[in-house]
């Protein structure tokens, strides 16, 4: 079989292993989906204004929720999933084998994506039907797709990057949610950010990625009158490198001591 | 002499302050079982990851296969399978479909069922693997490492937690293996393991080789003395007219001989003319166990 085959190979292995645990499927399929329907049904009826215009808060919420969902799938899940693989000598046996390293990873980081996509879907589905939010097609749902895709990729590879400060297994959701918890009510995932919120925030948000990519979801997906800057998908996949870089580096295979 | 296949000269392996490995050579040729046996913190596993490419020496020289381990070349890892000392599995998939996931990794894999069977978790095929015993998980580590009919398997406490039919059965595999013409490398704290299975035995303590050879010539064994051992009733006449005859305080007589054929002969010979019996009469060499412990210094776990 050649490498690609066995990567693949990788992501279908690693699906049937996903579905069968209760953990991961609750809190990284459900958790998001979960919480779509209640911030929409709590807070869904107001109005935040934005670059000018007010907009909808379920709008809002729809595109956020959509964020949230690519976020917990490839973030989340991949610093978790490959932190307790680490220390339970999962990677320490697959490092003994033939398999290529990348192999094992790309495999998990493309089954993240997948997932990722499928939340998307049923995110925007959710989003259509009881919202009436509009779906984005042509030009507009290939830019969505790529910016799904970038960020995605790029907090899958920061994922990784975390695992390498994760101390161990049970300290994983600790350690990510200290970090990923602080970033998503900064961004204005969980409460809305209009344009008169505190200047010091506005500030974390251009800095870190998860601001970023909301707003590059958000034009992504309703088009008009949110403007789609090529500069957020840009400082996306910067963070997404600079993951790499690190997790290149700093990612140990065998269970910390 | 067939092929070299591991060669250690030298080894050494400091963590910090810790000289796990105190410069030990090693060579084992091509259909041997060599089994490294050491109390814990020896340096088994240590000197075993080595071999298998997880960890780096600190000075030596090591060649297995023809290849450095170090340097992690996937066509070395191709001929190599690895039971680890401890390991996980992914809980959720199932036996078949683990064994099945390792196979294809290597270019010439078993057949999955066959080496599902030749470990006995045949009853096991489509459970998952959360659902199995301790012992069973073991199994399955072994049927991971046969997968990739692998010319040279690497095995670090193979049998620690199987049942003794699990562990005769381990050993058969073993044997199989060997008959091959494939090379094992195990260690054990098991001295039957050592005694059964290997050709060839290293006792390794406090990171250095203490003795090493087949399992029955290993630290003298075979030159040391007999131990004669009964007890007397009273009516005995006196104590046994043989030299080294020592009267434990509990009535036990203990003879320690170079020619124990003619002391037994003297001993009974007194005993029938006498007219009583040598109660509890039991004739024993030194076990590879005694070796061990008089090699080791009868210490539990250098730390
Ligand atoms: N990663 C490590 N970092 C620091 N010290 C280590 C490390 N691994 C092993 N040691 C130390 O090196 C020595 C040898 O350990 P090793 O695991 O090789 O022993 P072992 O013979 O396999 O023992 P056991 O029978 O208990 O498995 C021990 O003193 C141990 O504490
Ligand atoms: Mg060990």
């Amino acid at each position: 079989m050649s490498d690609v085959a066995l990567m693949l190979r990788q992501v279908r292995y690693t699906n049937k292993a996903f579905w069968r645990n209760p953990a991961s499927a609750f809190f990284t399929f459900a958790f998001p989906l979960m919480f779509l329907v209640i911030f929409t049904s709590l807070l869904g009826k107001g109005t935040v204004p934005i670059g000018g215009v007010l907009i909808k808060q379920s709008s809002y919420y729809v595109a956020a929720m959509a964020t949230f969902s690519v976020i917990t799938a490839s973030y989340t899940n991949i610093a978790m999933s490959v932190t307790y693989q680490r220390d339970s000598g999962i990677l320490k046996r697959v490092r003994g084998t033939p398999l290529p390293g990348w192999a094992y990873l790309v495999g998990r980081v493309i089954h993240a994506l997948l997932v990722a996509v499928l939340l998307v879907a049923l995110t925007a589905a959710f989003g259509a039907v009881f919202y009436g939010a509009d779906l984005p097609t042509g030009a507009l749902l290939a830019k969505f797709v790529l910016v799904v895709v970038a960020g995605g990729a790029s907090f899958a590879a920061l994922g990784l990057a975390t695992t390498a400060i994760v101390p161990n297994a049970d300290a994983g959701p600790a350690v990510v949610n200290a970090i990923i918890l602080p970033l998503l009510f900064l961004s204005g995932i969980f409460i809305p950010l209009g344009d008169n919120s505190p200047a010091w925030i506005r500030t974390v948000g251009t800095i870190f990625p998860v601001k970023h990519f909301a707003d590059a979801m958000r034009a992504g997906f309703y088009g008009r009158p949110f403007r789609f800057e090529w500069h957020d998908v840009l400082i996306l996949l910067l963070w997404g490198l600079g993951g790499l870089v690190a997790a290149a580096r700093f990612f140990s295979w065998e269970p910390r001591k | 002499m067939s092929e070299v296949v591991i060669e250690v000269v030298g080894l050494r392996k400091s963590y910090g302050d810790v000289e796990a490995v105190r410069g030990i050579d090693l060579r084992v040729r091509r259909g041997e079982v060599f089994a490294l046996l050491g109390p814990n913190g020896a340096g088994k596993t240590t000197t075993v990851e080595i071999l298998e490419g997880y960890r780096e020496r600190t000075a030596g020289e090591v060649r297995v296969l023809g290849h450095d381990p170090a340097r992690r070349d996937r066509a070395l890892r191709e001929r190599v399978g690895i039971v680890l000392q401890s390991t996980g599995i992914d809980p959720y998939l199932t036996v078949r479909e683990t064994v099945e996931l390792y196979a294809r990794y290597f270019p010439h894999p078993r057949d999955v069922d066959e080496v599902i069977d030749l470990v006995g978790l045949t009853d096991k095929r489509d459970a998952r693997v959360i659902r199995l015993s301790g012992g069973q998980q073991r199994r399955l580590d072994v049927a991971i490492a046969l997968a990739g009919d692998p010319e040279l398997l690497f095995l670090d406490e193979p049998t620690t937690g199987f049942d003794p039919g699990a562990r005769r059965n381990a050993w058969e595999i073993v044997r199989n293996l060997a008959s091959l013409g494939k090379t094992v490398f195990l260690t054990t704290h098991y001295m039957d393991e050592a005694e059964n299975l290997a050709n060839r035995v290293a006792v390794i303590a406090r990171g250095e080789i203490v003795a090493e050879g087949p399992p029955g010539l290993l630290g003298g064994r075979h030159l040391a003395e007999t131990l004669i051992r009964f007890r007397v009733r009273s009516g005995a006449s006196g104590p046994p007219a043989v030299p080294g005859a020592v009267v434990r305080s509990n009535g036990l007589v203990e003879v320690r001989t170079e020619t124990p054929t003619s002391t037994l002969h003297e001993l009974t010979g007194w005993a029938m003319a006498g007219g009583f019996e040598l109660d509890g009469l039991e004739v024993t060499r030194p076990t590879l166990e005694d070796v061990y412990l008089e090699l080791t210094g009868g210490e539990a776990g250098a730390e």
